[in-house]
Parts: structure tokens; sequence; C-alpha cells
């Protein structure tokens, strides 16, 4: 199925959970917040949190800035 | 004197000089900066995950001991940055928000109307809030109606190292608004820091001019110092100003009088 994450495109295995897909990307889920269809996902919820063709994922994290 | 401490957002704080994590050539640097500069507020930035690379994390250099400060650079209108808000306070670093809100992308000037928006629903939800904005009269009050912690008035255009380009009306700001009036942005020499703090503005907040010197850290001390001497100066009370020239020295018993 397809979702759209961080505004792109991306083709994933049906049944995927929220944490399952970032470690396929091999991103620190501790060092993430994540907006599921513009809802934020609490991070203790990333492994039952299942993906849903059509969702828009948004992974953020903290960068430098002032 | 007794202890000069920097009330913010609930918070008591020694150092007057908030720093930025933004544009440094090497973010393990950002530790010495913290400890040379005495800071002890940090702001950083939310940005989208880059999927295909795997990028350093600048929260591996933040000392634990700082005040976090997350900003809502990137927003364009007061529902984008409480979006963004709420998404920085889900990472579990606390609840303290800089609210930007820039849709003009040449000189990053900020929308005060929607900052004021933006504050007052994010300070009703708990938050401490701190607007970066314009210095403007009119906008420093109603972020004080909407709850704000703090204004943030600009010295001039973000990362242009101007200085004090609005110091008339960041004057006023000082005279008028009971908040705390922290210098944000144009900064870009620690006279101009001092300048700020001289006049009595509460604190500056300094990244380009540090990230950007080429001793970063050595700025960063500079910073921490010209802030300090600033408020000490403000402190102690400048003497008045005149037009003619007025004798430091005894104008009698000179050598050559009878």
């Amino acid at each position: 199925m397809i979702i759209i994450v961080n505004g792109k495109e991306t083709e994933i295995n049906d049944e995927m959970t929220v944490l399952a897909l970032l470690n396929l990307k091999q991103i620190a889920s501790e060092t993430v917040v994540v907006e599921l269809n513009k809802e934020i996902i609490p991070s203790d919820t990333f492994d039952n949190t299942m993906l849903n063709d059509g969702d828009h994922l948004e992974v953020l994290r903290f960068v430098g800035g002032g | 004197m007794s202890e000069d401490l920097f009330e913010l957002g609930g918070h008591k704080f020694n150092s007057r000089l908030l720093v930025g994590t933004g544009k440094y050539a090497d973010d393990s640097v950002i530790p010495e900066v913290c400890e040379a500069s005495g800071s002890q507020i940090i702001t950083v930035a939310l940005r989208r995950v880059d999927l295909e690379s795997t990028t350093g994390n600048v929260m591996d250099f933040i000392p634990k001991h700082m005040q976090f400060l997350p900003n809502t650079s990137g927003a364009r209108t007061a529902e984008e940055a409480v979006r963004i808000a709420r998404l920085a306070k889900a990472m579990g670093c606390g609840d303290w928000i800089k609210i930007e809100v820039i849709s003009d992308n040449k000189y990053l000037l900020p929308d005060g109307y929607e900052t004021a928006k933006a504050t007052e629903i994010l300070a009703k939800e708990g938050f401490i809030v701190l607007p970066y904005v314009n210095a403007d009269l009119y906008v420093a009050r109603s972020l004080v109606d909407a709850g704000a912690a703090a204004v943030m008035p600009l010295g001039a255009p973000i990362g242009s190292n101007r200085g004090l380009q609005t110091k008339e009306m960041v004057r006023i700001l000082i005279d008028e608004i009971a908040l705390p009036i922290v210098v944000d942005a144009g900064i870009g020499r620690p006279s101009e820091a001092c300048e700020a703090m001289e006049m009595g503005a509460d604190a500056c907040l300094v990244n380009t001019a540090i990230a950007t010197a080429n001793n970063p850290i050595l700025m960063a001390k500079a910073f921490g110092q010209a802030v300090k001497a600033g408020r000490e100066a403000y402190l102690s009370g400048p003497g008045a100003k005149h037009c003619h020239a007025s004798a430091s020295s005894p104008l009698t018993g000179f050598l050559s009088e009878d």
C-alpha cells in the first residue's frame, strides 16, 4: 500500500505499524515526534498504531535553530 | 549588590544571554559554546527527518542543564505555529515555545497579528510562550493580553548581524511593557548586545553572530561578558549626558595660580 511520509509517496507492506516503519528507515523512535493524519501519536503507542493506505505521516525531529 | 537573577517563565536564571543552535559548522562545538557563554537557555527548531540519510542529532550536543526552547520557525500562520508547538511539546522536552510566524521570505519579518493569535492559544494550553516580533508597541501590548511570558523584539532581520537597528522602538517597549524584553535577531557584535542591556533590555538572544564567528567559543564568551557588562551598567544608573564639557578634575588650585 501507499502512504505519504514527510510529503513523499512511500510504498510499504500491509500490516505495518509506525514503529516498524521507523525501524525500517533506521530512525531511532525516541528521537522523533510523529503525526499521523495531523494527529500527534504518543511515542508509547508507536508499536500498536497501524498504518493504512493513504495515510499521511509526518516524522520530525529537533534540528539546529535560533 | 543582591543577586540579580533573570526571571522568565516562572524560572530564575543567572545568565541573561539566550543562544541558538543553528548554522554551526559542526554541532559538536555547542557544549563549549554553552559553557563559554554562561547561557542557560537554548533554542532549537523542528523539521522533517530526512528519510534518505542519517544525519546527526542536535539534541546529543545540548547540555542537560540548559532550558530547552523550541521555536516554531517554518510556521506561516498561527495555526501552523500552534501545530509545531504541540509537536515540540510531544517530544517531552518541556512546555517552552518561541513563536515565530513568518511568511515574508526576504526579510523574515514576523507577523504580529498571527503571532498574537498563536500566543493566546498556546498560553491557554499552559505553554510558556516567548513570541518573536517586530519592535511594535501595539503588538507588544496584544502579546501581554494574550499571556506571553516575554516579548522578543528584533534588533535587525534574522541572521543579518546588523545590530540594534530598532533601538528607539525597543526603548519604548522597555519603557512601556511590564514583561521581560528579550532582544532577538540581528545582534551581530557583543557591543550591540551590551548596548541593548545598558538600555534596560532584560536579555538578548544570539545565534548567527556566535555560530558564524571564526571562533564561536571565544565569541560566545565575549557575548556572555557583554550582556553581563551591559546589565551591570544599566543597574548602576549611567550618568546624564551634556552638550558641553564638564570637568572631571577640580577647576581650582592649578600650579600657575597665585
